[in-house]
């Protein structure tokens, strides 16, 4: 796949409760490699669009392709199986479960091991190996047998991403993953973000401009559920009208 | 570090000496207390089918008012087919219970599993009551409110009759019990029973990472009607008689309140709570033929009040201040 491949695109994508229009006539596309960051005031409809690009709703009209397939009618777990792979804004962990089996659970699904029945989970070392690495490297190795619960909020929140880098995705969403995070945290979660494979593409929803800054280098900028700016970060930072929306200040 | 993780994952599932106790005490209770047996084989029979609630309850996170309709299909189906067809053969006539359940969990899974929470618990309770109704209406062929008569099983593997203390039931019971309970056991520890835990935990994450989340559910449903239809059977056999309460309310609630009591999500507290909920209830009725439920009332309370997770979640936290 060369570099520029468009991964996951949209095509007229619109989304309506009653009247109130979440996304209307969104068109995207987000290539493999890609450092993508979408912005938005509150109420701009993001996590409404995370939503239909990963198949928790339904889209009223358009079309979603993923990896040039028409994914608008699977449901989430296919797409996910397809190598969609994302965190959430609020943190959804397998609470009573230590962190190693977090990581293991994500693991073992992308090997499609659900359906066996009788030989242990534990035994399978390959997966067992896998996790532990994984574990180190996003530095949550020390905490690897204790309940999520039990965790910090800073070290789910890693947790969250590391769940979802588990799935070895080819597509990453990000949805806020520094949400709540003091700076010292999202720093890591920033540095997590840079070392990713540089041929994963990544559509990352962040409130915080010094992250989008530093991560992004295409940014989209969404507006009551429509496509209000995109392009790269210096023509964002130079655009008034999103300055307008933005920080409310007068055109 | 890495050594401590790779031995967690590697020993969760190892079998612990303790483990043998339960089989120890069944094995003693044979010699020990041999007028107890009949009363001991109901007691087997219930655990067994406790356990096929854990793993919907404890381990997918499915609640369900209505389990005994599975229970029942398994006694009606061993119960009819000796009674009807001449299947007289004790063994595959289980197989035929839990295969029959297990048809039946299946398609009320396809129903039921896209429903949560008290929409569950209700349609779970509605599809009981509507199976008891109908076994009710066919009265020509389940015997109705008089219930099923002229069953009857050969002897055990052709060898081994049934004598009037029962202690040939007992053994049976046991020794399937301990069969499906190995069944089970390897069954929560495979991939497909960690992920019963993942939907329990968060079934959103689930989808999130690529589980068909419905379909592991329809899956379970299937697998623990199967285990309480060879409950049934097993019932039907011991027995020797299959009345419509083994459908009923009382019987999908109870097994319910046996399993908290014991501890739901780890097996051994479907041991731990029916056990004590029998030997209590036969003790105290007893004791009080006219107020024993008083006593059985007090003690759930009690646990409900003082023991989250039953009496093994007891247990742990006394053995947690004892460190």
């Amino acid at each position: 796949m060369s570099a520029d491949a468009v991964v996951l695109e949209t095509r007229g994508l619109c989304k309506s409760f009653g009247a109130l229009e979440v996304a209307s006539n969104i068109q995207f596309a987000l290539q493999a490699g890609a450092r993508h960051a979408l912005i938005g005031p509150n109420g701009a409809g993001k996590t409404s669009f995370v939503n239909l690009l990963t198949g928790v709703l339904t889209p009223s009209a358009g079309t979603i392709l993923l990896r040039g397939r028409d994914v608008t009618a699977l449901d989430q777990a296919r797409r996910a199986r397809l190598g969609l792979a994302r965190t959430f804004q609020i943190n959804q962990l397998f609470r009573s479960l230590t962190v190693l089996e977090n990581v293991v659970m994500a693991i073992a699904e992308r090997e499609r091991l659900g359906r066996s029945l009788f030989k242990p989970l534990g035994w399978r070392s390959a997966i067992s190996e896998e996790a532990i690495e994984l574990l180190q490297r996003v530095g949550l190795a020390e905490q690897g047998l204790r309940r999520v619960d039990a965790l910090a909020y800073g070290q789910q929140r890693l947790l969250e991403v590391a769940i979802a880098l588990a799935q070895r995705p080819k597509v990453l969403i990000l949805d806020e993953p520094a949400a709540g995070l003091p700076s010292a945290e999202s720093h890591r979660i920033a540095e997590l973000v840079e070392q990713l494979d540089p041929e994963l593409a990544l559509l990352i929803i962040e409130h915080d401009m010094e992250l989008v800054f530093r991560l992004a280098n295409q940014i989209t900028v969404l507006v009551s559920g429509a496509v209000f700016a995109a392009g790269t970060p210096d023509q964002i930072a130079a655009d008034a009208r999103v300055r307008a929306v933005y920080l409310g200040e007068a055109p | 570090m890495s050594e401590a993780l790779h031995n967690y994952l590697r020993q969760r599932q190892r079998l612990r000496p303790v483990e043998a106790l339960p089989w120890l005490l069944g094995l003693a209770v044979f010699w020990l207390f041999p007028d107890y047996l009949a009363f001991g084989a109901q007691v087997l029979i219930m655990i067994l089918f406790a356990l096929s609630l854990d793993l919907l309850l404890g381990y997918a996170g499915v609640v369900t008012l209505g389990h005994a309709a599975f229970f029942g299909a398994g006694a009606y189906a061993a119960g009819m087919a000796s009674a009807h067809l001449g299947w007289h053969e004790p063994l595959s006539a289980l197989v035929l219970a839990g295969f029959s359940a297990g048809v039946l969990g299946f398609l009320a899974g396809l129903v039921l599993m896209r429903y949560h929470g008290l929409t569950l618990l209700m349609l779970t309770l509605a599809t009981a009551i509507l199976l008891q109704e109908l076994a009710n209406v066919n009265a020509q062929i389940t015997g109705g409110f008089d219930g099923l008569l002229g069953i009857a099983f050969a002897p055990l593997l052709g060898r081994f009759e049934y004598d009037l203390w029962g202690s040939t039931h007992y053994l049976y019971a046991l020794a399937v019990l301990f069969v499906m309970f190995c069944l089970l056991r390897l069954l929560v520890y495979s991939p497909f029973g960690q992920s019963l835990l993942g939907i329990r935990e968060n079934a959103k994450r689930m989808n999130a990472i690529g589980a068909p989340v419905y379909w592991r559910l329809v899956a379970v449903y299937t697998i623990a009607a199967a285990i309480a239809g060879v409950a049934g059977g097993l019932f039907a056999q011991v027995n020797a008689f299959v009345t419509l309460d083994v459908l009923g309310f009382h019987r999908s609630g109870a097994v319910l309140i046996m399993l908290v009591l014991g501890g739901a999500g780890r097996l051994y507290g479907a041991f731990w709570g029916v056990v004590l909920y029998m030997v209590l209830e036969d003790q105290l009725a007893r004791l009080s033929p006219e107020f024993w439920e008083f006593g059985v009332g007090l003690v759930l309370v009690l646990i409900v009040l003082f023991g989250r997770g039953g009496v093994l979640g007891l247990l742990d936290r006394v053995r947690g201040v004892g460190r």
